[in-house]
C-alpha cells in the first residue's frame, strides 16, 4: 500500500518536515529531523531507481485524477537518476554540516537553516518528479526561493547582497519559464508535459526541413531556453552564480553548487528533447550550433577567470560555470553519445564539486577563511582535507580512474565520433585549464611556508572528514566502475531520443 | 599458477607492497622488508610469466569494461614482458639502493616514497602487460601521477617548480594529444586492441584514413606520449630531476621514461603496424626528429656541469634512439629499439645510482667537483666507467648490439644521414661520459690525499650488480633478440 505512494511521499515528506522545523525551533531536534528526512528521501530515491530499472517508467496520479487532467508525478530513468543523486548529496552534506553550521550561522538561526534546507530539496526533487510544466515552475519557486534564503544566511555582509543578486537574475528567469509555460498552454490546452508534446506535434506542421509552425512555440521556446540558461548559469547568463556561491554559508554552498544547478540542467534536457523535441531545437533552430558555442566560450572564459581567482570558494564557483558548459556540450551533440556524456556529467560533477566544496567547508571551519593566502601550508596540518582537494581536484581535471574521465572520454569520443573535431580540440585544451586552477590551491596547500591561521589549525573534526571522504571516494569509485553511472545515462538517452525518432 | 594468476599478481604485488608499506610506516625496518619481499616475489612471478610468453604463449585476462565499450584487458606479448622483466628486476635493486641512499641521507616522509614508488611500478607492470590503448592510457596516467609526490619529494620550492614543469608538460601533451589520437583511432578502427600487423592498415585500405592524416595521427601520438621526451617536449626531464636520485634512477631512466618509448613502439608495431609505415613513409618525419633530439640533447649533456643534469640529457638522447627505432619501422631496427630499453635501462641506472652514492658519500653534485674522487670510490667510478661503456655502445657493454641494431635499420632504409647522426651521438656520449671516471681516477688528489670512503654497502652493491648486469647483458643479446622476433611477424 505504502509502497504505491512512495512518489508523492517523496516530496510531501520533506515539505512538511519544514514547517515542524519552525514550530520544533529547538536546535538539537530540527537537525536530527532533517537528517532523518534526508536519509529517507535518500532511501526512496534508492528504492524508485531500482524500481525503474526493473519494471520501466513509474506513474502516480496526484488524487487519482487521470493525466492529463489531474497533475502525474512520473519516475522515468532521467527523474530517478537526477533524484538519486541530488537527494544523496542533500543527506551527506547534512550529515557533514553540525560542526559547520554552528561555526557560520548564528544559533538562533539555525532552525530556519534546517527549515529552508529541507525546502530547496522539496524544490529540487519536486522539480524532477512531477510530470506537469506548470508544477515545475511551482517546484522551481520553492527551490529558488528556499535558495535566496540559505545564501542570505552567511556570516558576512555581502551574503543577503550576493542573494538579493541571485533573486533579481532567478527571478527574471522564472518569470520568462513562466511566460514560456503560459505561451504553451495558450497553444496547447494542457499542461501535462507527455500531452503537451503530443499537442506541439501537431501545432509543428514541419513540412520537411522547413519550418511552417507557429510563432507562439517559437517564442514559448526562445523564454524558456533564456530563462533556464539562466538558471543554469550559462555564460553570459552567469554573473549571479560566483557571488552567490562564494558567500553562502560553506554547507550551502555545498548543497547547492552540487545540485541545483544539475536540477535545471535536467529540465533544460525534458524542455527541449520532449516537449519541443531535439527536430525542433536542433535542426530547425540552431540551437545546437549556438550552446555549442556559448558552452566553449564560457569553458574558456570561466577557466581562465577561475585561475586567477584568490578565493577557493570562487575559484570552485567559476569552475561550475566551465563544467556547465561541458554539460550542455553534450546535450547539444543531439546524438546518443553526447547525451549519455551530458548526463553522466552531471552525476560525476555532482560528485567532484560536491566533495571539493565539503573539502573547502573543511577548511573554512579550521582557517576561518577561503582565501589562497591564508591555505598557505595548510597541507602540513590539515594533511587529511588537503588530499581530499587533491583526489577531488583530480576528478575535476579528468584524470583516468576518476569520474571526471569517464565524463571527459564519453564527451570526446561523441566528439569524435559525430566529427566535431573543435570541439573535441577545444575540450581537451580547456581541462588543461582546469589543472592550471586546482594545482594552483595543490601548491598553495603543500609547497608554501604555513600562514599565521594554517600553522595554528588542526586537523577537521572526523564526522566532516568521513563525510567528504564519502563523496571523494565516491567520485574515484564511480571513475572506475560505471556501469551503474553510465549505464543508466545511456538509457536515458536512448528513451530520450528514442520517444522522438 | 595459471597464467592469468601471474598477470593479477604482477600487477597485485605491486598494490599489496604499497598497502603494506602504509600501514608499517612507523617500523622502517618492517617497512623496507615488506618492499623488498613483494618485489622479490613479483620478479620472481615476471620471470615464470616470461617462460611462458617467450615460448610462444600469450596470457590474457580481461577485467572488464571500465567505460562501456572500453575495457581493461591484459594481454602479454614479448615487448611488454621484456619491460615488465627490466621493471620488476630493477625494482628490487632499486629498493636495496633506495633503503642505503634514503638512510644515508635522512629523508623524510619516507614511508609515501616506498607507497608511490610502488604505485608507480604498479602503473608500469600495468602498461606493460596491457592489451588495448585504453588500457595504455589509464595506466599511463595513473604513473603519471604517482610520481608527482616523489619529484617533488623535497617539498620546497625548488621541488615546487620541478613538479610544476614535470606534470605541466606530462599531463597537457597526454591530454591535449594523445587522448585525442586515441579516440581519433577508435573512430576509425572501431578497436584499440594491440594486434600484430596492427589495426590502421585495414582502415587505411578501406580508405577510411588517408596518407596525411595518418602523418598527423602518428605525429599526435609521437608528441603526445610525452614520456618519450621527444623534443622539443622533453623539459620535463630534466626538470624532474630535482627528485632523490634513486626516484630519478628507476623512474627517470627506467619505469617511467621507458613506458614512454614502450608505448610509441606499441603504438608503431600494434596499432600502425610497421609495413603501413614503411609503405606510406609516414614516419619519415619522425626519424629525422628523433635523430635531431638524439644529437641535440647529446650536446645538451655536454654543457651540463651537474652530473644528474648531464645524465638526464644523456637519457633524452638516448630515448630518442628507441623511438628513431619505431619510426624507421623496419624489423631490425624495432627489435633494437626494444633491445635498447632493456640495455638503456640496465646502463643508465648504473650510472644514476653512482651518482646518488657519490652525493650521499662525498656530497658533491658538480663534475668538476669530482676531482680525484674516484680513488676514494674505486668501486662507484669504477661500475660507472662500465656502464658508460654500454651507454656509449662499444663491447663489452650491452648497448653495442641495440645500437648496431638500429644502425643496420638505418642502412636498411636507405637513410645515411641518420647513420651518420648515430656515429656521431656516440662519439658525443664518448665526450660527456667519459671525463667524469677519467677525472675521478686519473687526476692527481687537488690538495690532499682522499682517503678509501665509498657510500653505504647498500648503496655500492646493488651498483656494482647493475654494472655487472650491463655488460652480461651483451652476451645474451643473442636471446633477447629472439625473444623479440616474434613482435615483427605479421598477425
Amino acid at each position: 500500500m505504502i509502497e504505491h505512494h512512495l512518489p508523492i511521499l517523496l516530496i510531501a515528506i520533506p515539505l512538511m518536515a519544514a514547517p515542524c522545523c519552525v514550530l520544533i525551533h529547538s536546535r538539537r531536534l530540527t537537525q536530527l529531523l532533517a537528517l532523518l528526512v534526508c536519509w529517507l528521501c535518500f532511501g526512496i530515491s534508492v528504492w524508485l531507481m531500482t524500481k525503474v530499472m526493473h519494471e520501466g517508467a513509474v506513474t502516480y496520479n496526484l488524487g487519482g485524477w487521470e493525466a492529463p487532467y489531474g497533475i502525474v508525478y512520473v519516475v522515468d530513468y532521467l527523474s530517478a537518476f537526477v533524484m538519486l543523486f541530488v537527494s544523496a548529496l542533500a543527506a551527506i552534506v547534512l550529515t557533514y554540516s553540525p560542526t559547520s553550521v554552528q561555526a557560520e550561522i548564528p544559533e538562533s538561526k539555525q532552525y530556519l537553516f534546517y527549515a529552508t534546507y529541507l525546502l530547496c530539496l522539496t524544490g529540487l526533487l519536486g522539480i524532477c518528479i512531477t510530470g506537469d510544466l506548470f508544477n515545475v515552475f511551482v517546484f522551481l519557486e520553492i527551490s529558488s526561493l528556499s535558495t535566496y534564503a540559505l545564501i542570505s544566511l552567511g556570516r558576512t555582509r555581502r551574503a543577503p547582497l550576493a542573494a538579493f543578486q541571485y533573486l533579481i537574475m532567478g527571478t527574471i528567469g522564472a518569470t520568462f519559464i513562466l511566460i514560456g509555460i503560459g505561451l504553451l498552454y495558450q497553444m496547447t490546452g494542457t499542461l501535462n508535459m507527455a500531452d503537451m508534446a503530443e499537442q506541439l506535434e501537431a501545432v509543428r506542421a514541419v513540412d520537411g526541413e522547413t519550418w511552417a509552425g507557429s510563432r507562439t512555440m517559437l517564442v514559448a521556446f526562445a523564454f524558456m531556453t533564456v530563462g533556464l540558461s539562466i538558471k543554469m548559469a550559462v555564460f553570459p547568463l552567469h554573473s549571479w552564480l560566483p557571488n552567490a556561491y562564494t558567500y553562502a554559508p560553506s554547507v550551502v554552498t555545498c548543497f547547492i553548487a552540487a545540485t541545483a544547478t544539475k536540477v535545471s540542467v535536467y529540465v533544460f534536457i525534458r524542455v527541449v528533447y520532449e516537449i519541443f523535441t531535439p527536430t525542433f531545437a536542433f535542426n530547425i533552430l540552431p540551437l545546437d550550433s549556438a550552446l555549442m558555442a556559448f558552452s566553449l566560450i564560457g569553458i574558456f572564459v570561466a577557466s581562465l577567470a577561475a585561475i586567477y581567482q584568490t578565493n577557493i570558494k570562487r575559484l570552485l564557483a567559476y569552475s561550475s560555470i566551465a563544467q556547465i558548459g561541458y554539460m550542455l556540450l553534450g546535450i547539444s551533440m543531439a546524438n546518443t553519445a553526447g547525451l549519455t556524456a551530458g548526463i553522466v556529467h552531471m552525476f560525476n560533477h555532482a560528485l567532484i564539486k560536491g566533495g571539493l566544496f565539503m573539502v573547502v567547508g573543511c577548511l573554512i571551519l579550521r582557517l576561518g577563511s577561503a582565501k589562497l593566502e591564508d591555505l598557505r601550508g595548510a597541507g602540513k596540518t590539515m594533511p587529511w582535507t588537503s588530499f581530499a582537494w587533491v583526489l577531488g581536484g583530480l576528478g575535476l581535471i579528468g584524470v583516468p580512474l576518476t569520474a571526471g574521465f569517464v565524463s571527459k572520454w564519453l564527451l570526446l569520443t561523441a566528439a569524435i565520433d559525430s566529427q566535431h573535431w573543435w570541439v573535441a580540440t577545444l575540450m581537451l585544451l580547456s581541462s588543461l585549464l582546469a589543472l592550471v586552477y586546482v594545482w594552483r590551491v595543490v601548491e598553495t596547500l603543500y609547497f608554501a611556508e604555513p600562514s599565521e591561521r594554517a600553522a595554528a589549525a588542526k586537523e577537521a573534526p572526523p564526522l566532516m572528514l568521513v563525510t567528504t571522504y564519502l563523496v571523494v571516494g565516491a567520485s574515484i569509485v564511480f571513475g572506475i566502475w560505471t556501469e551503474f553511472s553510465a549505464g543508466v545515462a545511456f538509457e536515458t538517452a536512448q528513451h530520450l531520443l528514442g520517444v522522438t525518432q | 599458477m595459471t597464467p592469468e594468476m601471474m598477470i593479477q599478481l604482477g600487477m597485485g604485488l605491486p598494490l599489496l607492497a604499497m598497502a603494506l608499506v602504509g600501514l608499517m610506516g612507523s617500523r622502517p625496518n618492517i617497512r623496507e622488508a615488506c618492499t623488498l619481499v613483494t618485489s622479490s616475489i613479483l620478479f620472481y612471478v615476471t620471470c615464470n610469466l616470461a617462460t611462458l610468453v617467450f615460448s610462444g604463449q600469450r596470457p590474457e585476462w580481461n577485467l572488464g569494461e571500465m567505460i562501456p565499450g572500453f575495457e581493461i584487458a591484459f594481454r602479454v606479448e614479448p615487448l611488454g614482458m621484456l619491460f615488465a622483466l627490466v621493471a620488476s628486476g630493477l625494482w628490487i635493486l632499486t629498493t636495496i639502493y633506495a633503503i642505503g641512499y634514503m638512510r644515508g641521507h635522512h629523508e623524510k616522509h619516507q614511508t609515501r616514497f616506498f607507497a608511490c614508488f610502488a604505485i608507480a611500478i604498479f602503473a608500469a607492470m600495468a602498461a606493460a602487460f596491457s592489451a588495448n590503448l585504453f588500457t595504455l592510457f589509464v595506466a599511463y596516467e595513473a604513473m603519471t601521477i604517482s610520481t608527482y609526490p616523489l619529484v617533488t619529494h623535497h617539498g620546497d620550492l625548488k621541488a615546487r617548480n620541478g613538479g610544476r614543469v614535470y606534470l605541466g608538460i606530462l599531463l597537457s601533451t597526454s591530454v591535449a594529444f594523445f587522448m585525442l589520437a586515441i579516440a581519433w583511432t577508435w573512430s576509425v578502427c572501431g578497436t584499440l586492441d594491440f594486434r600484430e600487423g596492427g589495426i590502421l592498415g585495414l582502415a587505411h585500405a578501406e580508405g577510411k584514413i588517408s596518407d596525411t592524416q595518418l602523418g598527423v595521427l602518428l605525429g599526435l601520438f609521437a608528441f603526445g606520449i610525452g614520456k618519450a621526451a621527444l623534443m622539443p617536449f622533453h623539459r620535463w626531464l630534466p626538470a624532474a630531476m630535482v627528485a632523490p636520485t634513486p626516484v630519478s634512477a628507476l623512474l627517470h631512466a627506467v619505469a617511467v621514461v621507458k613506458v614512454g618509448v614502450f608505448t610509441v613502439l606499441k603504438v608503431s608495431v600494434y596499432i600502425f603496424g610497421i609495413d603501413l609505415m614503411s609503405q606510406t613513409g609516414i614516419s619519415d618525419w619522425l626519424c629525422y626528429v628523433a635523430g635531431a633530439t638524439i644529437l641535440l640533447a647529446s650536446l645538451v649533456a655536454m654543457t651540463k656541469d651537474n652530473l644528474k643534469a648531464r645524465l638526464a640529457y644523456s637519457t633524452v638522447s638516448q630515448l630518442a634512439y628507441i623511438t628513431l627505432g619505431a619510426a624507421l619501422a623496419t624489423d631490425v631496427s624495432v627489435i633494437g629499439g626494444g633491445m635498447h630499453i632493456a640495455m638503456h635501462a640496465v646502463g643508465k641506472i648504473t650510472l644514476f645510482f653512482c651518482a646518488g652514492a657519490i652525493y650521499v658519500a662525498a656530497h658533491k653534485t658538480d663534475i668538476s667537483d669530482m676531482r680525484g674522487l674516484g680513488r676514494a670510490m674505486p668501486l662507484t667510478f669504477g661500475a660507472f666507467f662500465i656502464a658508460s661503456l654500454s651507454i656509449i655502445g662499444v663491447p663489452p657493454g650491452g648497448g653495442a648490439w641495440s645500437k648496431w641494431l638500429l644502425a643496420l635499420g638505418t642502412v636498411e632504409s636507405g637513410k645515411l644521414a641518420l647513420m651518420a647522426a648515430l656515429m656521431i651521438s656516440s662519439l658525443l656520449n664518448i665526450a660527456y661520459l667519459m671525463p667524469i671516471p677519467i677525472r675521478g681516477f686519473m687526476t692527481p688528489p687537488g690538495e690532499k690525499p682522499k682517503s678509501f670512503k665509498e657510500a653505504p654497502m647498500m648503496c655500492v652493491v646493488p651498483l656494482c650488480i647493475t654494472a655487472i648486469g650491463s655488460v652480461a647483458l651483451f652476451f645474451v643479446a643473442e636471446q633477447i633478440y629472439e625473444w623479440l622476433l616474434p613482435i615483427t611477424w605479421e598477425g
